[in-house]
């Protein structure tokens, strides 16, 4: 009865959304004003209603474990924790993409309250185009892809969720990312909405920047939560892997970042107005992009694609619409942007327009990788792999040459070249020693390039960082004030992120040791020694822990307790690992599988790492959300200002 | 259950004992190869029974004194070109070498005629 109920009510939120397209429509040509603006305004909350109240019935359908949905039995089980019941809600397919419609709603609605004030004309025609893309997608969940469906004969137990996703920091992680990604859906409608309407860029960029820093914050959170969760439960001790699904979030995130610095560009100095708009329609393509090759498994082969035909069309033709859609509008109607105003080669746009170069380059770089396996396998050509070794030769230099620009930028007056060459080179000059310090002591340190490379640069953006939010006190008015320290705050972020980046890669690979009860193995200067092993179940998996005693020069400072665990129900080891962080960096231990040695007792493999200064890569990018949430109320306080 | 457990494992990689030099050069190699029968992993962080046979397969040449480019070649002609994670330079592959430095061309330019732009 909840199911159908499910269905009924995902079967309104879709004909609100067609009248909320449609009255949009009609209502814009009328500047927004009048009836049928405000109807698709109440279409738009009737559509986002009837998707909570699906969400909801969805939710329920889990903590009743009732097996007859198809979706339930695929993701869920009996003995499963609470909270992964209300995890395995939008754990596979269908759930996400009703999460995905519900977000898409959620900014519709978002769009016609919080929309461009004083602008209803564009506000209004905002709303239509997402009702369109709302249309689109709940088409998709409700043909193609509903949560709903019933499966017969029911089973009486269900497959349970894949154990490694049963993690607290995956229950946040997908919705954080897909809020990102549904958020620039309100640049792409902005964007879209504008080059109907035919407004200038700089009206434009000021309407959709607020939307595209919220969106770019959620996505920096859910990227970030998604490397945490492979650097603890993957178990490998690395934290980026240049794996497809992490390229997939990656690339929305760097199309991003450059439409926020080409926002500010066009709204503050009237440079690239055309190219804020594209950028705000290709972020949201990508994102679209990325979150169907995840979901429909297209990465793990181009076969699962083949797998089921009728999903695999859909995602083609919607990927088709909203991308080549958004481009051919952009083709037709980009004049009615206005020209950009020119710069000198020494002024902040000249700065900016670096910036929007490498990363574009970069998140090209990352597409073609990410692409290029699958094109050569369905040419059926002989496959080949893109991995790590290939992105980290092509793709960091540009990301090196980004954090050479960062600290500049901001010293730099805009449109005239305005290098005031003494004053400036005299406040970089001074960046130069935190720099070259660390630089020197990666080099000291027998580092490699990479760390080397990483550690000037981290150390160059940050301390740049430093300086602009000290140089920032000048500024007077409290919207100003948030904007510059969020931009000095983000940017110091990513410095961060930097340093944190080269110092755990000069961590010596991990020492593998068998060891039986009694035994000890050695990594650096700490000595583990495999004190027991006793079994510690869970309510949906079996487990052993293993006690290690940690010491370093005969005392003992801790002691760790890695697990392995085995998951009947879906078949599956996953090793829970443990992690002894300290100032200095994470002592990291995995638990593998015991084997009998030729006298007969059970040796454990026991796989230990020291992973230098990891803590510098979560405090980045707690930098970097910061940041963005700081300009974000920065941008609030300009609002409430303005009458 | 014991026995299951035991058989879905890995032992730690045997092979023969190398230097610190060596084992550096091998670890290096390992994060360059995929793991055939795993998602888009490297045998280095695999735990699957092949990729360990190609650890000791990475490890026995390393000790061997043969370079990590023949190394590599070696494996590509066993398993594939797949296991190289960083694709061979061939007219297949151009796009992934030509894209960005093309990308950069036209961008850079877009960029100089955006600055020269008088209004």
């Amino acid at each position: 009865m909840i199911a159908e109920f499910g269905r009924f009510l995902i079967a309104i939120a879709l004909i609100a959304s067609l009248v909320q397209c449609a009255l949009g429509w009609v209502g814009a040509r009328h500047n927004g004003a009048g009836m049928a603006a405000q109807a698709a305004t109440r279409a738009s909350l009737t559509a986002l209603l009837a998707l909570i109240g699906g969400f909801v019935a969805l939710t329920v359908l889990f903590l009743q474990s009732d097996f007859s949905v198809a979706y339930v039995a695929a993701n869920s089980h009996y003995d499963k924790p609470l909270l992964y019941k209300f995890a395995a809600v939008w754990g596979g397919h269908e759930g996400s993409m009703l999460l995905w419609c519900l977000l898409l709603a959620a900014v519709g609605f978002g769009l016609s309250r919080l929309g461009p004030r004083g602008d209803a004309g564009l506000r209004v025609r905002a709303v239509s185009v997402q009702g369109a893309l709302q249309v689109l997608f709940l088409a998709f969940l409700a043909i193609a892809s509903n949560p709903f469906d019933r499966l017969f004969p029911v089973p009486v137990q269900g497959a349970d969720l894949n154990p490694i996703l049963q993690d607290p920091a995956l229950v946040i992680h997908p919705p954080m990312l897909y809020l990102g990604y549904v958020g620039l859906s309100a640049a792409f409608s902005l964007a879209a909405a504008g080059l109907i309407e035919g407004r200038g860029g700089q009206v434009l960029a000021a309407a959709l920047r607020p939307w595209a820093v919220a969106a770019w914050v959620a996505l920096t959170i859910g990227i970030s939560l998604g490397a945490w969760w492979a650097y603890y439960e993957l178990g490998w001790g690395g934290w980026w892997f240049w794996d497809p699904v992490e390229n997939a979030s990656f690339m929305p995130w760097l199309i991003a970042t450059a439409l926020i610095h080409s926002a500010i560009a066009t709204e503050k100095a009237g440079a690239f107005p055309g190219w804020t708009a594209f950028l705000a329609l290709v972020a949201f393509s990508l994102s679209a992009l990325g979150a169907f090759l995840v979901r429909s498994g297209v990465l793990t082969s181009v076969h699962a694609f083949a797998l089921d035909p009728e999903r695999g069309l859909w995602i083609l033709v919607i990927l088709a619409i909203v991308a080549g859609g958004g481009l051919a509008l952009f083709g037709l109607r980009a004049s009615k942007l206005g020209a950009g105003k020119g710069f000198e080669p020494t002024s902040r746009e000249a700065f900016i327009g670096a910036n929007n170069l490498f990363l574009v380059v970069t998140a090209g770089v990352v597409l073609t990788g990410t692409l290029m396996p699958l094109i050569i396998d369905a040419l059926g050509g002989r496959m080949i792999s893109v991995g790590a070794p290939y992105f980290n030769l092509v793709a960091t230099p540009f990301l090196a040459l980004l954090l050479i620009l960062i600290p500049l930028a901001p010293f730099l007056p805009w449109r005239h070249g305005g290098l005031r060459p003494v004053a400036i080179s005299l406040t970089a000059a001074l960046w130069l020693v935190p720099a070259s310090m660390a630089g020197l002591f990666a080099l000291f340190s027998g580092a490699s390039v990479f760390a080397i490379v990483g550690a000037f640069v981290g150390a160059w953006a940050f301390a740049g960082a430093a300086s602009d939010l000290w140089h920032s006190r000048a500024l007077t008015g409290l919207a100003p004030r948030l904007a510059g320290a969020g931009r000095a705050v983000a940017h110091a972020g990513i410095g961060l992120v930097a340093l944190g980046a080269a110092a755990d890669s000069t961590g010596a690979p991990e020492t593998a040791r068998s060891l039986a009860v009694g035994e000890t193995m050695v990594v650096d200067d700490t000595v583990l020694a495999l004190s027991g092993i006793s079994r510690s179940d869970g309510s949906n998996y079996l487990a052993d822990e293993a006690d290690i005693t940690v010491s370093r020069r005969g005392n003992r400072i801790a002691t760790l307790r890695p697990e392995r665990r085995y998951y009947p129900v879906a078949e599956q080891n996953t090793r829970e690992v443990a992690i002894r962080s300290s100032l200095g960096g994470d002592l990291y231990v995995s638990l593998g599988d015991p084997r009998p040695r030729e006298n007969g007792e059970l040796a454990y493999e026991v796989r230990a790492s020291f992973n230098p200064m990891v803590w510098l890569l979560g405090l980045g990018a707690a930098f970097i959300a910061l940041g963005g949430l700081l300009a974000l109320s920065g941008q609030a306080a300009a609002r409430r200002a303005t009458p | 259950m014991i026995a299951l457990l035991v058989a879905l494992g890995l032992a730690v990689t045997p092979g023969p004992a190398l230097s610190a030099i060596e084992t550096a050069e091998a670890q290096a190699i390992m994060q360059q190869i995929r793991c055939v029968v795993c998602d888009g992993q490297s045998i280095a962080d695999s735990d699957a029974a092949l990729a360990q046979d190609m650890r000791v397969f990475v490890t026995s040449r390393v000790a061997a004194g043969q370079n990590a480019a023949d190394i590599r070649a070696a494996l590509a002609e066993r398993y594939g070109d797949e296991v190289l994670l960083r694709p061979p330079m061939d007219w297949r592959t151009a796009p992934l070498w030509l894209a960005p430095l093309l990308l950069l061309i036209f961008g850079g330019g877009m960029l100089v005629l955006a600055a020269r732009r008088r209004s």
